[in-house]
Parts: C-alpha cells; sequence; structure tokens
C-alpha cells in the first residue's frame, strides 16, 4: 500500500509493492495516502520536507479502473482523490514528487500536485491516458493542470494529444523540473533536494499559504480557502 | 464560398477562390458554420477536420468593404457588429467539435481569418509565404470581447500576445513557430498541405471518442468557453 517513514527533517511517504506493481489508485490506496499526508500536516515543523515516491517499474497507474466496472465506482475514486490533492496543495512544507516510473492519469496528477516533480531520463512516461480511454477528465483535473502546465501547447499535447511523455521531453515542456538517469539517481536526487529546501527552515503555515495563492483557481475548484492570515514570527 | 468534402475519416472545409482574400461577409460566415454544423453531425470515431483555402489568402478577416459601402457611418458600425456577432458561433462551434481540428494556413491570415485558424486544435503554415496578422490596431478597431480571450487562450506567450495583439505584427512562418503560435511552418503549399493531412492521419488512427475529446477541449479553455456561452458538460461514463 503506502508507508510514511520520517529521515530527519524529510517525510518519505512510498507507495509500496513488487517491481510489477502499478499502485493503482483504489479507494484504500487514497485512503492510506490521505491518512499519511494528514500525518506529516500534524508533524511538519520549520524545515521539514514531503517526498513522494513508489517502486518498480509505475509511479502509479492512475485510478484502479479494474475495480467493479461501473461509472459510480470511477466517480468514488475521483471524490475520494480531490482531499489528497487538497492535501497536496495546502501541505506547511515543501513537496517533491520523485517520479522513478510510468505516471499515468491520476498518478501523473498526483505528481503534478508536488511543488517539484523529478523524473528518470532512463525510463519511464507521463501520460494523460483519458482520451485514448474514453474518460472524461474530472474539472479539478483540467484546473490542476492549467495551474502547474505553463505552455499553452503543452497542454494541448498531454491533455488532447494523449501524449507520452519521456524524461527529456517533459523538462523541455516545463512539466517536470529535472531528470535523472537511474532509479537510485533519481531517489537520490529528491533526497538531496528535499535537504536543500529543508536547510531554508520555512515557516510551513506561511509557505502553505504563499502555496495556495500561486493557484487560486485549483484552491477555488477545491474548496480551499485563500488568504487567511497567518500569523507570521517576525 | 467554401466546400465541405469528406475524404475518409476527413472533413476537409475549403474556403474556395484562388484569387479570393476570403473575406468573411455574412454569407461566408454562414456558409463556414453550415459546414461546420454538417461536419459535426457526420462525426464519428477517427473523424479530423481539416481547414484550409485556396490561393494568397488564407482569409483577410471580415468584410469591412461591405461595412464601409452602408449608407450611414452608423450603418456601416452596424454591418461590423453583425459579421462580428455572427463569427462567434464559428469559433464556438469550432472549440465545441467532436473531432480533432487542424488548421491549414497556406497564405496570409488576417485579424478574423487569423482568429478563425487559432481556433483549430492545430495550425501549420508556409514558411514561405503568408503572414499571421492581427490588423485591428492599425485600422483603430477595438476586438470584439472574445477575441482577446481566444488569443489569451492560444497564445501562452505574453510578449507573443502584445506582439500581435498591440504591435500589429505581421508574423511570418519562422517566428510563428518560434512564438509558439503555429505548430509548424512548411515551405509551400504542397508541403503545408501535405503536413497537415499526416497529422490529421495519425489524429485519426487515434479513434477517439469525439465527445469527451471535446469535453477535454472546452476545459483546456474555460475562460473562452465562459464567454461563448458554451456549456461544460458531464458526459455520461458509458463504458469503462
Amino acid at each position: 500500500m503506502c508507508t510514511l517513514e520520517k529521515r530527519g527533517n524529510l517525510f518519505i511517504l512510498t507507495l509500496t509493492g513488487d517491481s510489477d506493481d502499478d499502485h493503482r489508485l483504489n479507494p484504500a490506496l487514497l485512503a492510506t495516502i490521505l491518512s499519511s499526508l494528514r500525518e506529516a500536516k500534524s508533524q511538519a515543523t520549520r524545515g521539514a520536507v514531503l517526498i513522494t515516491t513508489s517502486q518498480g517499474k509505475f509511479f502509479s497507474n492512475g485510478f484502479d479502473l479494474g475495480w467493479p466496472e461501473s461509472a459510480k465506482r470511477l466517480h468514488q475514486m475521483v471524490q475520494s482523490f480531490q482531499p489528497i490533492v487538497a492535501e497536496l496543495i495546502s501541505l506547511p512544507m515543501p513537496t517533491i514528487a520523485v517520479v522513478q516510473g510510468h505516471a499515468a492519469a491520476a498518478g501523473f496528477a498526483l505528481a503534478l500536485c508536488h511543488d517539484y516533480v523529478l523524473m528518470r531520463s532512463d525510463k519511464g512516461v507521463l501520460y494523460m491516458s483519458e482520451v485514448d480511454l474514453g474518460l472524461p477528465l474530472p474539472e479539478y483535473f483540467g484546473v490542476l493542470f492549467r495551474a502547474k502546465v505553463g505552455s499553452v501547447s503543452a497542454r494541448r499535447d498531454v491533455l488532447l494529444g494523449g501524449m507520452k511523455i519521456r524524461g527529456a521531453e517533459a523538462v523541455r515542456l516545463g512539466i517536470v523540473d529535472g531528470v535523472h538517469e537511474g532509479e537510485e539517481e533519481v531517489k537520490e536526487a529528491g533526497m538531496r533536494l528535499g535537504e536543500e529546501l529543508g536547510n531554508r527552515k520555512w515557516d510551513g503555515g506561511v509557505y502553505g499559504e504563499m502555496r495556495k495563492g500561486l493557484y487560486p483557481e485549483l484552491c477555488g475548484v477545491l474548496g480551499l480557502e485563500v488568504g487567511k492570515p497567518v500569523l507570521p514570527t517576525l | 464560398m467554401c466546400t465541405l468534402e469528406k475524404r475518409g475519416d476527413f472533413f476537409i472545409l475549403t474556403l474556395t477562390g484562388e484569387n479570393d482574400d476570403h473575406r468573411l461577409s455574412p454569407t461566408l460566415i454562414a456558409a463556414v458554420l453550415s459546414a461546420l454544423r454538417e461536419a459535426k453531425s457526420q462525426a464519428t470515431r477517427g473523424s479530423v477536420l481539416i481547414t484550409t483555402s485556396q490561393g494568397k489568402f488564407f482569409s483577410n478577416g471580415f468584410d469591412l468593404g461591405w461595412a464601409r459601402s452602408a449608407a450611414t457611418p452608423s450603418d456601416a458600425f452596424l454591418r461590423l457588429h453583425q459579421m462580428v456577432e455572427s463569427f462567434r458561433p464559428i469559433v464556438a462551434e469550432l472549440i465545441s467539435l467532436p473531432m480533432p481540428t487542424v488548421a491549414v494556413v497556406q497564405g496570409h491570415a488576417a485579424a478574423a481569418g487569423f482568429g478563425l485558424a487559432l481556433s483549430h486544435d492545430y495550425v501549420f503554415m508556409r514558411s514561405d509565404r503568408g503572414v499571421l496578422y492581427m490588423s485591428e490596431v492599425d485600422l483603430g478597431l477595438p476586438f470584439p470581447d472574445y477575441f482577446s480571450v481566444l488569443f489569451r487562450a492560444k497564445l501562452g506567450s505574453i510578449a507573443a500576445r502584445r506582439d500581435v495583439l498591440l504591435r500589429g505584427t505581421k508574423v511570418r512562418g519562422a517566428e510563428a513557430v518560434k512564438l509558439g503560435i503555429v505548430d509548424g511552418a512548411y515551405d509551400g503549399e504542397e508541403k503545408v498541405k501535405g503536413a497537415g493531412m499526416q497529422l490529421a492521419e495519425k489524429l485519426a488512427s487515434r479513434k477517439w471518442n469525439g465527445e469527451i475529446y471535446k469535453e477535454i477541449r472546452k476545459s483546456l479553455y474555460p475562460e473562452l468557453c465562459a464567454i461563448l456561452g458554451l456549456e461544460v458538460d458531464k458526459p455520461a461514463l458509458s463504458k469503462l
């Protein structure tokens, strides 16, 4: 399922499983991720950083479509994923997604919810499969992609064109912040970035509010209040 | 005026007339609108729309000559307003067309003609001839509200928006690619039409569900949908 580990200042959320596990966001995994994020939030201190990663060939292959087929079940997962997006957008600490494998649909969205996204250059693609599967895009997905992917043509290529994007292209399109060759390398890069950000010892409350202020439309659709006064430590 | 031809999966909308600058007059606007609705009514999985013209111009915008030939200045203004308002549903049809759309800009595209091209998912133009030009600033004509929203939706670069809309830059193929306005520029009419067909084939082969495709497209451009009065539908999840 998933584990939450504390290593110094770093909260490491890992979607666990053998190397073929595609970490489908089924209701059980969604619930565990949400509770892990809330756990990290409750233990947040200055300098805390969240790193989210997985094990194996997949970061996450999206919602569990193999679960009893019905529109209602998919709708339930769409509904349960929304609070995860909300938690990540309001988390009182910097967040890094270390995408060590394929990230598709809601799995790609999960990665994009993080402040920084690293992926592998040698393996793995980012892919919004909905157009190919003939699945409608949840409204907050569209808003998330518009908030996080600046390029108009990249948004079209990703969402409308169903493009499978490898590391180098993802950097070029401005979707990820860096690529590294190999699973060890990308995880190490994630830890290094985590330490660097942690050393800034940012006030998490202020950080979270600033992040929300960057994505007002996304906060709107998620029902997140923006501009709540935070008492800074002067 | 214009023709709509079905070639396999493709709907090819052509503004006809080799020596024409394809002014978007009320008649041409009505013909284009009905062609788009015809294509929509015949849409199946794998359908693609390709829009192009004949001759030196893709389209030179609204028929200002017709507007100016009105009896009084205020009638002239009403004629322009009529064209602006009747072009709005064309943009709305293109933004909500249940199939991918490709504009093959084989000649100059100015003002509403440029707007017409930009309303497509993919735009190719020539590198050897033809410019994209928003002439309004030079003509002293204000933008219809939906034009500004269309350009902001489709042109990501702030500097490009300023150069195109505020500076009246005439943008040639290579520059248009660099500014992110078009997806490719090709040397010669044959090559740009070939590129358009090749892309259309790739898009058609994906056999996308047109209703889903249309809703995903609309979600890319929410402000444009709002100003065009396009509601965002939630299509039924018919199968997983």
